[in-house]
């Protein structure tokens, strides 16, 4: 019996995420969440691998960026224009796979002179960029300008967007507590002390710069490969702002906390959806409140982990035992 | 205590605007139509012209009875302007709402994002002003559960190249096109290809970005060629300004545009002494003497009280085109709304008449409008056989 329940305890994590992953598969397959709730399941998905891999540039490291919308239209365009010419499963994760690293090279090549800027500089830099590849994809041939390429097949479905999610998640919540994340956050609270301690200060901003454009490139491939169309308005300054926007209401520093505001924030706009003129208002009333009462954001830096479910077991049984 | 207090009003604030707005609930005595459309965000002047028009059209039926004894209900949202949002609104348009036809988005990029779901979920959708020319038809041919009442950008380029050729006898040809714009591409195109097909000749090509202010330089390098018209395939923003600037160096010949001239704008940056001479093309004219479009000026100035433009028209012209495909449908499904649509023959609209050709793309006039010191001086129609 002790045994099961230590190995329950120590799968506990996988247990959960394995019962979310076949509940609402269930959930699908019986048409209970119907196609315009899985819409806003991508949605929410989508945005949360944005605003995850986005706090871990603004939120640990400190670096304002405002470049996300550009490395999300990299990975979002080759994954159109990979699998408009073969629209197969394989063309898909090679689209998925291509548009990361390509996001993660640019972003590579882009912080390593910017990221020696700081504050507001490295803002204005990170936007410009993105404005540079927004132009770029306006004017290519391939990427067929302003109209933007339409009848993109669409491959992403709940399966990907969950193995996507959580890997994101996995992986950069693993990272921030290596000696590599460690020393991103002492970035963030004191540069010229993490530099007197003698961390190289620009190899690791560039480190958690470049890891965020690759989680950005796999979120804009998803949303390629679900909404059939991209063009180049859609990722313009404001989608920046929008990913910020989750990042801040969340709570800079907090990894659940993005996760919650992202599914949040969808949820508000969804309900909101029945009273059409006035939602945009509503909207941005609701942060306005929000924002007022929880300056830190919804999270602050606190974290809720998977654990809390570990340690429940662990209270459970013992209090049994205690009667 | 003032902090709680504060609290409190905001929710009761919220709470009272959800309990006013809350819709009624609908029963199977009405038909549902959906309206995805541009409320708010970048392009939100043209969804909201549009939806005046659509719910003046819905109203004027509604009160003579509806249709097939059924009243029609809109469930009418907002995409923001979002490709994204316009897909995912009209996934819930079809499946939730479960509406028999979805009207809009105004542009063409969020409607070509709406065109899969209708295909997967078998329910037509029809744009007022999806100009761009890949909207209905693609490589793979035509797209079955998609519409538009509106011309493509090429018809107007044509258009105007025959009209400078044929009605002003005019033979050489400067274009200054916007080129950050598909739009203003794809007219420039067509415009050039009919023009020196049919005996004139294009001297000279500019082309410029969209927020160019000075076009002086432009303008300065054709002074010296031997022109007399100059076409400005763009929007009226820059247009204004080019107008302005070249009748400011002197240049006095005629100018046309398409239908991106039509903002009361173009008086404002152009100024009214420089708008003479001055045709560009359009979905309609309010100098129109039908009796069909003098009918329908009348009703939206008595409900919103004032002039309507092209997408008002355009919104009107939909909305019936629509509701006209429902009353011929075999059954309430979207499938036989689609065939009834497909099968529409002379259809008259405020925006002229026109039949459904095997492209889902309407026949219709191109309205050519001429500017006499800023105003609107005279219209023709102008038919492509």
């Amino acid at each position: 019996m002790n045994k099961w329940t230590a190995l329950a305890q120590k799968m506990s994590k996988w247990i959960i995420l394995a019962l979310t992953f076949i509940i609402i598969q269930l959930l699908i397959q019986v048409n209970i969440i119907n196609d315009y709730l899985q819409a806003t399941l991508a949605t929410i998905c989508i945005n949360i691998i944005l605003a995850v891999s986005l706090n871990l540039i603004t939120g640990f490291t400190g670096q304002f960026s405002l470049g996300h919308a550009g490395f999300m239209s990299i990975g979002a365009y080759t994954c159109a224009i990979i699998l408009l010419r073969m629209p197969t499963t394989w063309g898909f994760l090679a689209g998925i796979f291509g548009g990361a690293l390509l996001a993660a090279v640019v972003g590579f090549l882009v912080g390593l002179p910017t990221l020696r800027l700081r504050g507001d500089y490295l803002a204005i830099a990170t936007l410009g960029m993105s404005e540079i590849i927004r132009i770029l994809f306006l004017n290519m041939e391939i990427t067929n300008g302003a109209a933007g390429l339409s009848g993109i097949p669409r491959f992403t479905n709940w399966f990907y967007l969950f193995v996507f999610m959580i890997g994101t998640i996995i992986v950069i919540t693993n990272f921030l507590k290596s000696s590599h994340g460690r020393a991103c956050i002492s970035i963030r609270e004191d540069e010229i002390a993490a530099e007197a301690m003698g961390i190289n200060t620009t190899r690791y901003k560039v480190t958690a710069f470049t890891i965020g454009a690759f989680c950005a490139g796999i979120a804009g491939a998803l949303y390629a490969a679900y909404f059939y169309f991209v063009k180049p308005s859609t990722f313009g300054f404001l989608k920046s702002i929008d990913v910020l926007v989750i990042v801040v209401l969340g709570g800079m520093g907090s990894i659940s906390g993005s996760i919650l505001s992202a599914i949040l924030l969808a949820l508000i706009s969804t309900i909101l959806q029945d009273f059409s003129e006035l939602r945009m208002i509503l909207y941005a009333l609701m942060l306005i409140i929000i924002m007022l009462f929880r300056p830190q954001g919804l999270m602050g830096s606190k974290e809720v982990s998977l654990k809390i479910f570990k340690n429940l077991l662990s209270y459970m049984p013992s209090r049994k035992e205690g009667q | 205590m003032k902090k709680t207090l504060l609290i409190l009003t905001a929710i009761m604030v919220v709470m009272a605007v959800f309990a006013s707005c809350s819709q009624p609930k609908s029963n199977s005595d009405t038909i549902k139509i959906g309206v995805n459309y541009e409320l708010s965000g970048g392009v939100a002047t043209y969804g909201q012209s549009s939806v005046e028009g659509i719910e003046l059209a819905v109203e004027e039926i509604n009160k003579a009875g509806g249709v097939n004894g059924k009243l029609i209900e809109i469930v009418k949202y907002d995409n923001k302007s979002e490709e994204a949002e316009a897909t995912t609104l009209a996934t819930r348009l079809m499946t939730q709402d479960k509406v028999v036809a979805v009207l809009g988005p105004a542009t063409s990029g969020a409607f070509k994002a709406t065109i899969p779901v209708a295909t997967q979920h078998k329910v037509p959708v029809a744009s007022g002003s999806a100009t761009a020319d890949d909207v209905t038809v693609d490589s793979n041919g035509v797209k079955e559960y998609a519409f538009r009442i509106c011309f493509n950008d090429s018809y107007q380029g044509t258009g105007m190249a025959n009209y400078a050729l044929n009605n002003l006898g005019l033979k050489k040809a400067v274009i200054i096109m916007d080129s950050s714009s598909d739009y203003g591409k794809g007219l420039a195109e067509n415009f050039k290809k009919t023009f020196e097909a049919n005996g004139g000749t294009v001297v000279a090509q500019e082309a410029y970005v969209e927020g160019d202010t000075d076009f002086n330089a432009i303008l300065t390098s054709i002074k010296g060629k031997d022109f007399d018209v100059i076409f400005i395939p763009g929007y009226y923003e820059e247009a204004g300004l080019i107008i302005k600037q070249a009748r400011d160096q002197g240049i006095d010949v005629p100018i046309l545009g398409a239908d991106g001239f039509d903002s009361p704008d173009l008086k404002s940056l152009a100024g009214a002494e420089a708008l003479n001479n001055v045709y560009f093309s359009n979905h309609y004219s309010s100098l129109d003497q039908d009796p069909v479009v003098q009918d329908f000026i009348k009703l939206f100035k008595s409900k919103y009280n004032k002039q309507p433009d092209a997408f008002n028209a355009l919104g009107y012209d939909l909305a019936k085109f629509v509701i006209d495909g429902i009353s011929r449908a075999e059954k309430l499904t979207g499938e036989a709304v689609k065939d009834a649509l497909a099968a529409t023959k002379n259809f008259n609209g405020v925006t002229g008449s026109f039949s459904v050709d095997e492209n889902h793309n309407p026949v219709k006039a191109l309205v050519v409008i001429q500017l006499k010191d800023g105003e609107q001086y005279s219209s023709e129609r102008l038919s492509m056989d």
